[in-house]
């Protein structure tokens, strides 16, 4: 028989699950949502036999990661204990609340939050070591959400604090999930139709690209909320004094400001992607372009842009994901976005209600991250070498 | 006919290429010489207006080169690089289609153009076609360049040192390539390298360029019989003289009545191969078969030494 050798991240994967298992609580219990709460263990917050078999297949998976496995059993063990982790929460929930007390509220603890830590490093490390096709992930990706949306519709999560906050204000939660995409995409879009001609003009223009890279470079380093501050004035003078600005929406305040600030966050990426990728195009490419014949605007289409295309979509996913995470304090100046609840929930101290607003925020931005990767590897020339191949 | 016209280009103070004049026949191979910095890429990227002369003009066939807009006049000469500049997101195909298709041709045509030219360089147009250049060879690469170059059926091909990158075996293979096509296309060739031996393989007449200036303009023969400038013979190598005397001829031209003992040599070889093939096997004389394969006569040890020795 093979020798079973400690795996170095495993071990600490393993000591941190058990420690979410069988020291840490694994679920909060409290009378409403503000009082503090008493917490539950494994075995106090779930029924006899569930108890029993979350932590079996805790101790499993955490058998599987602590030696040197096959990654895919590895990614198998991981994945099991994250569903049996997100039903059994669901079920600790539905078993905790007292029948029809409508203001009890359950939360998931340190222990659960501890074990969810360590198996999504569990699986985030067996698929870095598969290193599957860019297809394979969104497709994994595409399971994951999917089985969280089943068990958001199934009604499993129901009694979840989190869900109980979500089902006081479905109508407001979906309205600023729509504004929160549409100020994260939105300023992306409008960065990128900036962005990209400037980044070209930079590449024609040394002289241009130092100076502008440099304000770019400037803006960057102000603060969010400082930057939110420094266009109130300017853009409030525009709305009383620029004919139809107002009725625009140009405000002082709202989604005006917070977008400009998003904007001109993601200029510098874009930009700075734009002229970086534009360089590296092989010179002897270039040379060739123009002595077969091809125009200025034809190199620049055909072939410069096309082989700067990867490092200017990595502009462009580095964006996406910043500004997902951004949006979130345009709800400060009043320019809506999961931030409202965020700020909402720090205000009546209320964590389930921040949850509402964080929870879907990172996801989003995970998601965003997890699909534009699959597609800039999609895009480069090395990939293509590969299917070719 | 490219006539090239006291052409002079300048960077600010420093004049690159000074009051150049040659006038190229059509069809022939035409290799411009000299070290690094003479001036030889800039004078090649003047006549498809890579690069704007500051003062004379370029004629081909009597135009001139300014008639057209630059991208139009380029798209009608073909260029050639060394390391060949494929456009690495683009098929082998897709590559050789470059000029055709900006010039608008019909697919059938494109297509049936890319096919010919790829097994005319000895690429299998169902095999290579679909590839992208990175899976190709060096010297596969260097084809497709050259391919691409003459996709569109120009008159004039322009080369920068198309063989730079290649090692020698694949190079003088490419070499050989070249000069076969050439003649298929009968196209003009301006070719432009530091290797005084691709110069002398390839070359109909050789410009020796120094400092920006052509300070021979010459048949390869007269060249070595007659270096204008010490430079030159400097470039040539005196040590090398003789053998490429020798190597520029072939043996057709020194066959002399009579017979001898062995193998025969081919009357298309080069007449330093004949020489290599006596001094390597001792004897004073080879006999020679003509083109047919029947021996027409004998080339000797004696003959060959004073055809190589130079003007007294």
């Amino acid at each position: 028989m093979r020798e079973l050798r400690l795996d170095k991240l495993g071990a600490i994967i393993a000591a941190l699950a058990l420690g979410g298992a069988f020291i840490a609580p694994f679920a909060t219990f409290r009378a409403n949502r503000i009082v503090a709460g008493e917490v539950k263990s494994v075995l106090d917050a779930l029924p006899a036999g569930w108890s029993a078999v979350l932590l079996g297949i805790v101790v499993c998976a955490v058998a599987v990661a602590a030696v040197r496995s096959p990654a895919v059993l590895r990614l198998v063990a991981a994945f099991v204990a994250l569903a049996t982790l997100a039903l059994g929460i669901g079920v600790a929930a539905t078993h905790l609340t007292p029948e029809g007390n409508t203001y009890a509220r359950v939360s998931p603890a340190s222990g659960f939050w501890i074990m969810l830590f360590a198996f999504g490093l569990l699986a985030a490390d067996a698929l870095t070591r598969l290193r599957p096709a860019p297809f394979v992930r969104v497709v994994v990706l595409v399971a994951v959400l999917g089985f969280i949306g089943i068990l958001l519709l199934s009604g499993s999560w129901d009694g979840l604090s989190i869900l109980k906050e979500y089902a006081s204000r479905v109508d407001t939660f979906w309205a600023e999930a729509r504004k929160h995409v549409t100020l994260a995409l939105g300023s992306l879009v409008a960065a990128t139709t900036v962005g990209i001609p400037l980044g070209v003009l930079c590449h024609r223009v040394t002289r241009l690209r130092d100076g502008l890279l440099g304000v770019l470079n400037a803006i960057q380093t102000i603060p969010s909320i400082a930057l939110f501050g420094i266009l109130i004035a300017p853009l409030g003078w525009i709305a009383v004094h620029v004919p139809g600005a107002a009725a625009v929406g140009i405000r002082g305040i709202g989604v005006a400001p917070a977008f400009v600030a998003l904007f001109l966050y993601s200029l510098l990426p874009v930009v700075a992607n734009t002229v970086v990728g534009l360089a590296g195009v092989p010179r002897d490419a270039n040379d060739a372009a123009r002595g077969i014949g091809m125009t200025d605007w034809q190199r620049l289409v055909g072939i410069e842009f096309p082989l700067a295309f990867p490092v200017i979509l990595t502009g462009i996913r580095i964006v996406l994901v910043q500004n997902i995470g951004l949006a979130t304090i345009a709800a400060l100046i009043g320019g809506g976005g999961f931030g409202v609840f965020v700020f909402q929930g720090v205000g009546q101290t209320a964590m389930d209600l921040v949850l509402l607003g964080a929870v879907p925020t990172v996801v989003l931005a995970f998601a965003a991250a997890i699909v534009l990767d699959a597609v800039i590897e999609m895009a480069s020339p090395n990939t293509r070498q590969a299917e070719a191949a | 006919m490219i006539e090239i016209e006291n052409i002079t280009k300048r960077y600010g103070e420093s004049t690159v290429v000074d009051d150049v004049s040659l006038t190229i026949a059509p069809r022939t191979v035409t290799v411009v010489v000299g070290t690094s910095g003479s001036g030889k890429t800039t004078l090649l990227r003047m006549v498809n207006r890579l690069v704007e002369p500051t003062s004379g003009a370029i004629r081909l066939d009597g135009e001139d080169n300014r008639a057209l807009p630059g991208y139009e006049l380029r798209r009608r000469i073909g260029y050639a690089i060394q390391g060949h500049g494929l456009f690495p997101h683009r098929t082998v195909a897709e590559n050789i289609a470059t000029v055709p298709t900006l010039l608008g041709w019909a697919r059938a045509r494109i297509e049936a153009k890319v096919e010919e030219l790829l097994s005319l360089f000895q690429l299998d147009p169902a095999s290579f076609g679909p590839r992208f250049p990175h899976e190709l060879s060096g010297g596969q690469q260097q084809r497709v360049g050259v391919a691409r170059a003459l996709a569109a059926e120009p008159k004039v091909l322009l080369m920068d040192e198309p063989f730079g990158a290649l090692d020698p075996i694949i190079r003088a293979k490419a070499q050989d390539d070249l000069l076969a096509i050439q003649k298929h296309f009968q196209t003009t060739i301006i070719l432009v390298t530091h290797d005084m031996e691709e110069a002398f393989h390839l070359a109909d007449r050789i410009a020796v360029m120094d400092k920006g200036k052509v300070v021979q303009y010459a048949t390869p023969a007269e060249m070595l019989l007659k270096p204008a400038t010490p430079f030159v013979e400097s470039l040539i190598g005196a040590g090398e003289r003789p053998y490429r005397l020798l190597a520029i001829a072939p043996v057709s031209s020194a066959v002399e009545p009579g017979a001898a003992e062995g193998a025969p040599i081919s009357s298309a070889a080069s007449q330093r191969e004949a020489l290599a093939e006596l001094l390597w096997s001792g004897r004073d004389a080879l006999p020679v078969a003509g083109p047919d394969g029947a021996v027409i006569g004998k080339v000797s040890l004696e003959g060959l030494a004073k055809r190589a020795a130079g003007p007294a």
